[in-house]
């Protein structure tokens, strides 16, 4: 499945997407969520918070 | 039997975890922390969960998830008791203390001029940390007096109030690596030794992982300083001192372990599991 990368609108092609799933562009390099499996729709991921880690 | 798994983003952990789940056939349901909402009053569809399985990204969101859902009588892996000590360094610290777990020496202050005098009992460097936080985020080597005023300034300046919170370490001379060890329940189940030029080793900021021996060294206090955070599933962070031996560093309540599979032959996914399904099995009692 494809979809363009909402920041450098490169085509992304994911054989398994995983709703939530985050990945990076191989193109411009941000950080995009999963947005919806099928289709697939991509977004940029949340940027890191203060509160984020293990 | 009911299993929730709680998170934030489907990071390499989650997905390890949701495909160990689906190999072994167990049903679970996925909640995305950006999806839920809890009426204090009326729990609804959580009371159905025999246990959540908690992989928040955010600390504050998995403190009070697990809270309200604890205050249920939900049980969870990790307990909000757990997420509320390890969430905090100074916490973690003084819990370490009371327990008696060798740990590095921790000094806490509220002003820049108390911190500074805290700084120089111990002598440089030191390090200072927020006490909450992760993923080495904004630690600091002082090794001087004008570093020291220079960093507590911009902390009490540009920080929010808990960056006035100081919480100062002494300064280990770790052979440049410190270990991570995986607690489930009463066993260290496997440990890493993350190795770096820098003196953060935290694999997040670029240390690279190696197999460590659990020795029974290790694995007791791993196991003890496990315990003396509320037990469950944690990461222990430990340095080697040249003198004291293991000091415990810091534990964590959320583990990541993606680099640590293949390091250690030890398949952390199931054995999360395992002892997921026991708490909801009721063989393990968490609250």
């Amino acid at each position: 499945m494809s979809a363009n990368c909402p920041e450098c609108e490169a085509e992304i092609t994911l054989t398994k997407p995983l709703k939530g799933e985050i990945i990076v562009c191989p193109d411009c390099g941000v950080e995009l969520e999963v947005i919806s499996e099928n289709p697939l729709v991509l977004d940029l991921a949340p940027q890191e918070e203060e509160d984020w880690g293990e | 039997m009911k299993l929730g798994v709680l998170y934030s983003r489907v990071r390499a952990e989650e997905k390890l975890l949701f495909d160990a789940l689906d190999a072994r056939g167990i049903t679970y349901d996925r909640i995305d922390d950006r999806d839920a909402q809890f009426d204090l009053t009326n729990p609804g569809a959580w009371r159905d969960y025999d246990v959540i399985l908690e992989r928040c990204i955010n600390h504050s969101r998995a403190l009070y998830a697990l809270k309200i859902l604890n205050d249920w009588g939900i049980p969870t892996v990790n307990t909000a008791y757990v997420a509320d000590v390890c969430g905090n360094k100074l916490v973690t610290s003084s819990q370490l203390v009371k327990h008696g777990v060798p740990t590095t020496r921790i000094k806490v202050a509220f002003t820049p001029e108390s911190a500074i005098r805290a700084i120089e009992e111990f002598g440089y460097p030191v390090v200072l940390k927020p006490a909450v936080g992760s993923w080495g985020r904004l630690l600091s080597k002082i090794n001087d007096r004008e570093a020291a005023e220079a960093v507590l300034e911009h902390k009490e300046i540009l920080g929010s109030y808990h960056h006035s919170i100081f919480y100062i370490q002494e300064y280990i001379r770790k052979p440049g690596r410190d270990i991570r060890a995986f607690v489930v329940g009463d066993e260290t189940i496997a440990a890493i030794y993350r190795q770096s030029e820098h003196w953060i080793t935290n694999t997040a900021r670029g240390g690279q992982a190696s197999g460590c021996p659990v020795t029974p060294e290790l694995n007791k206090l791993c196991v003890a300083a496990a315990h003396a955070v509320g037990g469950g599933i944690v990461g222990v962070d430990v340095l080697e001192d040249p003198q004291r031996g293991y000091l415990v560093n810091e534990v964590n309540y959320t583990i990541e372990f993606r680099n640590s599979i293949a390091t250690t032959g030890v398949d952390i996914p199931n054995r999360i599991i395992d002892y997921v399904l026991a708490v909801g099995r009721g063989e393990i009692q968490v609250l």
